[in-house]
């Protein structure tokens, strides 16, 4: 018995003793001089864990009662979560290390936020859920203050220490009435008593606030206060790893919940979900337009982003689900590149964040300006990117699901969006001649915002695949 | 006689007044931590009450995880706040203004 468990979470065990090992192995053998080797492992061993789970023939199982699911679902979101966290992390490099800022903690953070995003997606009970997420915040409120010296970079830390705690008391209060009036805090065992009792005032009570939890941590709106001011203060890496991973898993789990707990009770949430994303397709477009800062920018766009993501797990189908997965792809792509971008937006060595320092950067970096500028059409769904993709899969789901005026206030979102993705094209191929940026970027940077570009130039054709994938995934939730 | 909607209420009040000393706190952070961990444990009376009333034990167990973590998560809000306060001087809340928002 507990071997089947152990094998069916060991994914899940070997990057938990990974990153305990690679703790000892900095604190007792050079601490931050071993600070370049731990990156180049932990975003190693990250990637062989998801080329293990994407290509090992591996069988649908639950372990440990239930508590943990492991279906294609749960395989498909890990080897996004995976990908993205390793990309992140070889960027994120040789900006911490100009910064000063090369820590042998940091990688070791991450892993471990990743192993709490890795158990979030594969939760089946709320024990398992709270545990995932919390192991996932706690570390993500440490690299948000990374920069110690600096108040923007510990004040982002504070607030989103402050907000996500109160989310997570949120979340708990919700998954104390769905226990108390179901009885159980297993996934399934919620979903018989609602087949069989129906969905009573508590589970309703609960649901919501289970539903507000999620919200925030997602950064939906109207609970989305924390994400522009986190995005601003944390470093530059910090905000990119917050803009990819992190929000895969959330929406991973949101979709793990509605589904596989309140399976039988969709009309109820959808409301909630078809609210929020309603929401945060508006704020995230219209609040971003008065943007400066690119980092604040990108906060808002994530937000709008985690509207049209949403916006497919509405429709409560399994092609709901699947828009929602090949969504979150394209977005984790799309924000690797833009972020290998900004990483190096610099001068005279000094990080800069106003979008009006990009003023005719297509004269200075004729090529990068280019692949910005796709990356750009791609983020505000332009066909023939494959970001118009991504769109065109939620708001067919929605308007399947009949939701259609759901649907039709996601385009006119997208369209008040794309003003602010253009503004940035504007600044860079017709802006004011500023003092150019002098940042030399590294290979490595170059492969990520270059090969970004690529995939949404040529996915279109198939997508990659990912289609049908991602179709197989879904179908896992509605077994 | 004690019954269990009894615990709910104790439970459910303890927990609105921690949302509320979050929000309209406007003199220190530490006020907000210790606002946190009363809706954390206004959460494990609600554990608590429905496991005794359930005859269940889940909840209870539920309830141990989630002391740990909230432990944890005291003591990552306190770092974080010493180094704030290093750097910035002072914890009242209305100093957290640098970034808009």
């Amino acid at each position: 018995m507990i071997s089947t468990d152990i094998n069916t979470v060991l994914p899940e065990i070997i990057l938990a003793v990974y990153a305990m090992a690679a703790l000892m192995l900095a604190v007792y053998g050079g601490k931050d001089r071993l600070a370049g080797f731990i990156f180049w492992a932990t975003s190693g061993v990250m990637a062989a864990l998801g080329l293990w789970i994407a290509f090992a023939p591996i069988a649908n199982s639950t372990a440990f009662d239930g508590s943990f699911t492991n279906d294609g679902f749960a395989r498909y979101t890990k080897v996004v979560i995976l990908f993205g966290s390793s990309a992140m992390l070889l960027l994120s490099q040789e900006y911490l290390e100009k910064n000063k800022l090369l820590k042998f903690e940091f990688p070791i953070l991450i892993a471990l936020a990743t192993l709490g995003m890795m158990l979030m997606v594969s939760a089946g009970d709320l024990m398992a859920l709270y545990m995932g997420l919390e192991l996932q915040s706690l570390a993500l409120y440490v690299v948000a203050s990374f920069r110690r010296d600096s108040i923007r970079s510990t004040e982002a830390g504070l607030k989103y220490f402050v907000l996500g705690a109160l989310s997570s008391g949120l979340l708990l209060y919700g998954a104390s009435l769905v226990y108390g009036f179901s009885g159980t805090t297993n996934f399934a065992g919620i979903s018989e008593t609602i087949h069989s009792d129906g969905l009573g005032m508590g589970m309703l009570f609960g649901l919501v606030f289970l539903c507000v939890g999620m919200g925030f941590k997602i950064s939906a709106a109207p609970f989305h206060m924390w994400t522009p001011d986190v995005y601003e203060g944390s470093p530059t890496p910090v905000t990119g790893f917050f803009a990819t991973a992190p929000k895969v898993a959330a929406a991973g789990l949101f979709a793990r919940v509605v589904h596989d707990a309140f399976g039988g009770a969709i009309a109820d949430w959808q409301q909630i979900v078809a609210f929020l994303s309603f929401i945060s397709m508006f704020l995230g477009s219209i609040a971003a337009i008065g943007q400066t800062n690119i980092k604040r920018l990108m906060a808002y766009s994530s937000i709008a982003h985690m509207g049209f993501a949403l916006l497919g797990l509405s429709s409560g189908t399994q092609e709901g689900v699947q828009a929602l997965l090949i969504y979150m792809s394209i977005y984790v792509t799309m924000n690797v590149g833009v972020f290998a971008f900004i990483l190096n937006m610099e001068r005279e060595g000094q990080p800069v964040t106003d979008i009006r320092s990009l003023g005719l950067y297509s004269r200075s970096e004729p090529i990068r300006a280019a692949a910005l500028a796709a990356l750009m059409f791609s983020l505000a769904g332009i066909p023939p990117l494959v970001g118009f993709f991504g769109k065109l899969y939620v708001l067919k789901a929605a308007v399947n699901a009949g939701l259609a005026w759901l649907a039709i206030a996601g385009v006119i979102a997208s369209v008040i969006g794309a003003f602010y993705y253009l503004r940035i094209i504007y600044y860079m191929y017709f802006g004011d001649d500023v003092e150019p940026m002098t940042g030399k970027m590294p290979i490595l940077h170059k492969v990520a915002l270059y090969g970004a570009t690529l995939i949404m130039l040529f996915g279109a054709v198939n997508l990659f695949g990912i289609e049908s994938i991602a179709a197989d995934a879904a179908a896992s939730l509605f077994k | 006689m004690i019954s269990v909607e009894h615990y709910l209420t104790v439970a459910a009040l303890l927990f609105v007044i921690g949302i509320f000393g979050i929000f309209l706190n406007r003199k220190n952070v530490i006020v907000i931590l210790m606002s946190i961990e009363l809706m954390l444990l206004a959460v494990n009376i609600n554990f608590v009450a429905f496991s005794t009333h359930l005859g269940d034990l889940t909840g209870q167990v539920f309830t141990l995880f989630i002391l740990t973590v909230a432990a944890a998560e005291a003591a990552i809000g306190l770092a974080i706040l010493v180094c704030f306060f290093r750097v910035r001087g002072t914890i009242a809340v209305e100093d957290i203004n640098v970034m808009k928002g």
